[in-house]
């Protein structure tokens, strides 16, 4: 055939000078009607970025809120809005979109050496849907902001709260649907558009990673936005399904949003496992230790996840019975994230390890997770969640997953490649300072919360015990080393689109599609259409000994 | 707080103040040290891996040994089996806390935005205050009069969401004569912080005697206005009533006997002895015009001298 | 014969559409099209888990509140509702007939069949207008709204609260066909689809058969069953 040649053919395809990507066609509207899948990629980037830091700035109001035991700098209302946006902002404008949206959309194909995602069209509706649902919250920021927590418990949210709970709501039931349509987009795309030789077993696990990513977000999202819609229905029109007095059940509201809410915290999880591994795999310039175990490991995790939702209800007032289920099944969907870190270990052993940026950050993943994953045990015991329910130590251990894992590990791949999407090298000495400012400004301010979890703590508190100020404090300075770990290391990303030397095709040594071509790509990803001859991860024979 | 409403019983642990509590606490140590060793039976290997496999020159032999079916079935079985340990630990304590003894002695509790209010088995009722017996178990059958709560004692590590239109049920059994508290834990507006309510355990006998008297042991009766201001802070009138002037939810009490009120229909009224029963017993009748018509009613939950006691002190707050 | 019609296997260049062509991201237009209809199966399976949820809340309720449940159903208008489940089925027929004839290059005749199931669903719409009518009449509202008499039994307001939201969210998604529908039907009349392209109509066509799946079970589910 013509058109086409063998990957080690390929090499190192020479940094193309002239077109690529972001400059094939200029202007603004060339932008916002693309269906490149890397622009929309870097649009979504920018745009989760940009939520990370609205959610990242009400983080810190609601630690400085909490520097002392009464009023610090806000009343109570103001605060109940700190938190609930805080939450909102960043689960569905940043982490929900971080990995799948931004580095998912722009690696997807090339990683399958493939031209676009199966749907190009359909990927820039997500895009405009995200940007949609996103206007809706914001506006509802705007006009009166939300005091619900992020977690829109009724009757307080059907009914109760004087704020702009249906524009918010309306907005996260809108950015669902992005979230649908990506997930269904990245589906079709690996079962219809990989390359010639690119069989599943051959593809790089962050592939695999959004592929069960991709299932979860298809079948639990929707139950999101007929639970959002029954509230918003609710609010409006007191249908009566949730308010005890007309007759409906405000347990029921929980279920449905947690029947979504849990298995969304492994739409969150999955993709940073992805890409901790192809972290871990290239800086130790060796195949990954049991690649099926870990493909299927994450399929397992997609599956399961959905048969858990009710160990947030244990106390809820739900049959015993019921919490002694959903306790039993907590514990099975913990082991193939087990088996993955010995995996991941397994990859390290017999490598040849390289500290780059990115590998620094695939190994606080490994640490961050494993505390993460591990304090997740206390909360599935029955007797322990008793204790610990709705506590600090809650607030820690979700922190140590979706931020000590999921956002350093997106942080990591947004180092990792770079080089690849922006054509450009960043200065390696300030990404470290930041790293190391965010490593420790993270575990000051998160570990010091399991210790007030256990202590009795409680969540969402404005005002709190005397007794419990110490350790708040010294969280609040945590939080103030962590928000300056990220502002170095976003200052460090916006230098080096300016003053960064120019980035190889391969700065890194990878193993897998997406560097045999041009650091930033051409539009059409690969000058010739690759065939693949090698296993996942592996080398050519003349690259190794 | 004049009391210490949290003691620590270790450094991760409130004292342990009730009959479940032990075994809870174990369950927890024993999650906790598994976590540790699995925690380093991670790390060492990792930091090890990290120096023994550094990179040393550009062209180092990596390993090509990409799989071990023995391995991935070891720690998959291993941790398959530990963590249904875990669920059994677990379930035996669930399954005591679930299941009050059949002699526990019952307390009707109620939330509400933002009050707990405990209606004893005689019909004494108490709010913010919850009073209860040393070594007798005690169950509390709860239900919300709004939102979502959630009943929360750190000390005697027992909680329970308190849901309007159903009840819930939670029970412990104290161990020792002291005072503790215990927190709202489900989010439920602006004053869920200050949803705090006091639990006051002692001997039987000092127990009954508050039931008949309402005082506590060694306590004297208290002179009505003395009285009154320990009301306006225990039945949480100072959640929504200042006493400096300041606005809060409602009008401060700052010289407010004897003033006149504009009402929100137009009319006003004077504070007098009658306007203020009247306020704690049908609070929505005549609210001063500027405010919300928020307030919960006292109905049945002051004693007629409780109501003396509040307009004595009123009268004394300049 | 132009290089796109040889490339495409030598068929009658009579027979291609002018707009048809594989998008550039696909080696051939067959992946394009079995890209297209596993895309168009994935939506239907979340559209299956969004009335999932109702249907379970159905299911809750009406365990909770079965008299209530039974009362509250006996309101609803059974002729209505069947005349409806006739007409959305052969709608589902008239539908899948046009895809077939899309599929032999009868131009005409899919442009009838499709503006029959456009009639059939704009009837559908028209009897659930005078059903609603007669509901708001009535006061049989969902839940706070509810201001009926002569209930027996209690909460006959979740029951409609159920109806209305089931029912509606349905009749959204009528709506949404019917506009899918028509363009393609105008699609059509602009002679784009033929032997060798005719997968918008077949996915067309299978969102309207989940739309009357959906009826079939919601039917008997809210109507019939005592």
């Amino acid at each position: 055939m013509a058109n086409t040649a063998t990957v080690d053919e390929l090499g190192h395809s020479p940094a193309v000078r002239g077109k690529n990507y972001l400059n094939q066609t200029a202007g603004v509207w060339s932008w916002l009607t693309t269906v490149d899948h890397k622009r929309i990629g870097i649009m979504y980037l920018v745009s989760v970025l940009v939520g990370f830091g609205l959610g990242g700035i009400f983080a810190l109001l609601v630690r400085l809120e909490l520097l002392t035991a009464k009023k610090t700098i806000m009343d109570a209302s103001q605060y109940n809005q700190a938190f609930t946006l805080h939450g909102a902002a960043m689960v569905f404008l940043f982490i929900i979109p971080s990995i799948p949206a931004s580095l998912g959309n722009f690696f997807l194909p090339l990683m399958i050496g493939a031209k676009d995602v199966a749907f190009p069209r359909l990927n820039l509706l997500s895009l405009y849907l995200y940007w949609i649902g996103a206007i809706f919250m914001l506006a509802a920021i705007v006009t009166g902001g939300v005091d619900t927590g992020w977690t829109f418990y009724v009757p307080y949210a059907s009914g109760v709260s004087t704020t702009s709970v249906i524009s918010a709501t309306f907005g996260v039931f809108v950015m669902g649907f992005s979230s649908i349509l990506t997930g269904l987009n990245f589906i079709v795309t690996l079962h219809k558009l990989r390359a010639p030789g690119m069989s599943w077993y051959r593809m790089p696990l962050f592939l695999w990673s959004l592929y069960a990513t991709s299932i979860i977000q298809v079948l639990a999202t929707p139950v999101l936005g007929i639970t959002l819609l029954l509230l918003i229905f609710e609010r409006a029109f007191h249908i009566g399904i949730f308010d005890p007095t007309l007759g409906g059940d405000p347990v029921l509201f929980q279920h449905f949003f947690w029947f979504y809410s849990h298995p969304a915290v492994y739409i969150m999880i999955l993709p940073g496992m992805g890409v901790a591994t192809e972290i871990l795999a290239t800086n130790s310039q060796r195949r990954v230790f049991g690649y099926k175990a870990i493909a299927f490991s994450s399929v397992a995790i997609a599956l399961v996840s959905f048969l858990v939702w009710g160990h947030h209800m244990f106390v809820s007032g739900q049959s015993e019975l019921s919490s002694a289920i959903f306790s039993f099944l907590t514990f099975f969907v913990a082991i193939p994230s087990g088996v993955k870190m010995f995996n991941w270990l397994g990859t390290l052993w017999g490598g040849s390890i390289r500290f780059t940026v990115p590998m620094l950050y695939g190994i606080a993943f490994l640490f961050l997770f494993a505390i993460g994953g591990l304090t997740g045990l206390f909360l599935g015991m029955l007797s322990v969640d008793l204790h610990l329910h709705d506590t600090y130590f809650v607030v820690a251990h979700f922190h140590y997953v979706m931020m000590g894992s999921t956002a350093i590990a997106f942080f990591g791949g947004l180092h990792h490649w770079w080089p690849k999407m922006t054509g450009k090298m960043y200065d390696e000495n300030l990404a470290r300072v930041g790293f190391a400012l965010t490593f420790i400004g993270f575990n000051w301010t998160f570990f010091t919360q399991f210790i007030l979890g256990t202590r009795g703590m409680p969540r969402r508190y404005y005002n709190y015990l005397d007794q419990f100020q110490p350790l708040h404090a010294f969280s609040t300075y945590g939080s103030w080393v962590l928000g300056t770990g990220f502002l170095i290391t976003f200052i460090c990303l916006a230098r080096s689109l300016k003053t960064g030397a120019p980035a190889p095709a391969d700065p890194w040594g990878g193993a897998t599609l997406e560097w045999k071509t041009a650091s930033p790509p051409i539009t059409e990803n690969f000058e010739k259409a690759p065939i693949v001859t090698l296993d996942a991860y592996e080398r050519p024979a003349e690259e190794t000994a | 707080m004049t009391f210490d409403p949290i003691d620590l019983g270790s450094f991760w642990m409130p004292k342990q103040s009730s009959t479940i509590a032990q075994e809870i606490d174990t369950a927890y140590y024993i999650v906790y040290w598994l976590d540790v060793v699995m925690f380093f039976g991670l790390m060492v290997p990792l930091a090890w891996f990290m120096y023994r496999y550094r990179r040393r020159t550009a062209k180092d032999k990596v390993s090509d040994i990409t799989h071990s079916t023995t391995l991935e079935i070891t720690w998959t079985i291993i941790p398959s089996l530990l963590v249904i340990g875990l669920f059994f630990v677990g379930l035996s304590g669930w399954m005591k806390a679930m299941v009050a003894p059949g002699n526990a002695l019952e307390i009707r509790t109620t939330a509400e935005m933002y009050m707990w209010t405990f209606t004893y088995p005689n019909g004494n009722v108490s709010v913010n205050e919850l009073v209860v017996p040393k070594g007798q178990p005690v169950k509390l059958i709860m239900s919300s009069k709004d939102v979502l709560h959630s009943f929360f004692v750190p000390e005697f590590r027992v909680k329970q969401d308190v849901v309007p239109g159903t009840y819930t049920t939670v029970w412990f059994e104290a161990t020792e004569n002291r005072d503790t508290i215990l927190f709202c834990t489900e989010y439920c507006g602006v004053g869920h912080s200050d949803m705090l309510a006091r639990v006051r355990v002692m001997d039987k006998a000092d127990y009954d005697n508050w039931q008949e008297t309402g005082l506590m042991p060694g306590e004297k009766p208290l002179p009505p206005a003395e009285l009154g201001k320990k009301l306006y802070a225990t039945r949480s009138c100072n959640t929504c009533h200042s006493l400096d002037g300041s606005r809060i939810q409602g009008p401060t009490f700052k010289g407010i006997f004897g003033r006149t009120e504009q009402i929100a229909d137009g009319s006003s009224v004077k504070v007098d002895e009658n306007y203020i029963r009247e306020s704690l017993l049908e609070p929505n009748k005549k609210v001063v015009s500027g405010y919300p018509a928020v307030m919960p009613t006292y109905k049945g939950l002051l004693k007629e001298t409780d109501i003396d006691a509040l307009i004595a002190y009123l009268k004394t707050v300049q | 014969m132009s290089a796109k019609a040889e490339a495409l296997g030598g068929a009658e260049e009579s027979k291609l559409s002018p707009q048809f062509h594989v998008a550039h991201h696909f080696d051939k237009a067959d992946t394009q099209f079995d890209a297209g209809r596993m895309g168009v199966w994935l939506f239907l399976v979340t559209e299956i888990l969004l009335f999932g949820g109702l249907f379970c809340a159905f299911a809750i309720f009406r365990s909770k509140y079965f008299p209530s449940f039974v009362e509250a159903h006996h309101h609803l208008d059974r002729v209505m509702g069947g005349i409806n489940t006739i007409v959305l089925i052969s709608s589902s027929f008239t539908m899948a007939l046009a895809v077939r004839s899309a599929q032999k290059n009868e131009k005409k005749k899919t442009t009838i069949l499709l503006a029959i199931t456009l009639a059939c669903a704009a009837m559908f719409l028209v009897v659930k207008y005078f059903e609603y009518s007669h509901k708001i009449h009535d006061g049989l509202l969902p839940g706070g709204n509810f201001t009926a008499a002569d209930f027996a039994s209690g909460h006959p307001g979740i029951f409609f609260a159920i109806y209305f939201m089931m029912t509606g969210i349905h009749g959204v998604h009528v709506v949404i066909g019917m506009g899918l529908i028509l363009w393609i039907l105008l699609r059509n009349q602009k002679n784009e689809f033929s032997s060798r392209y005719y997968a918008p109509v077949e996915n067309v066509g299978l969102y309207w058969h989940l739309v009357d799946l959906v009826w079939i079970y919601l039917f008997p589910l809210l109507y019939l069953v005592g």
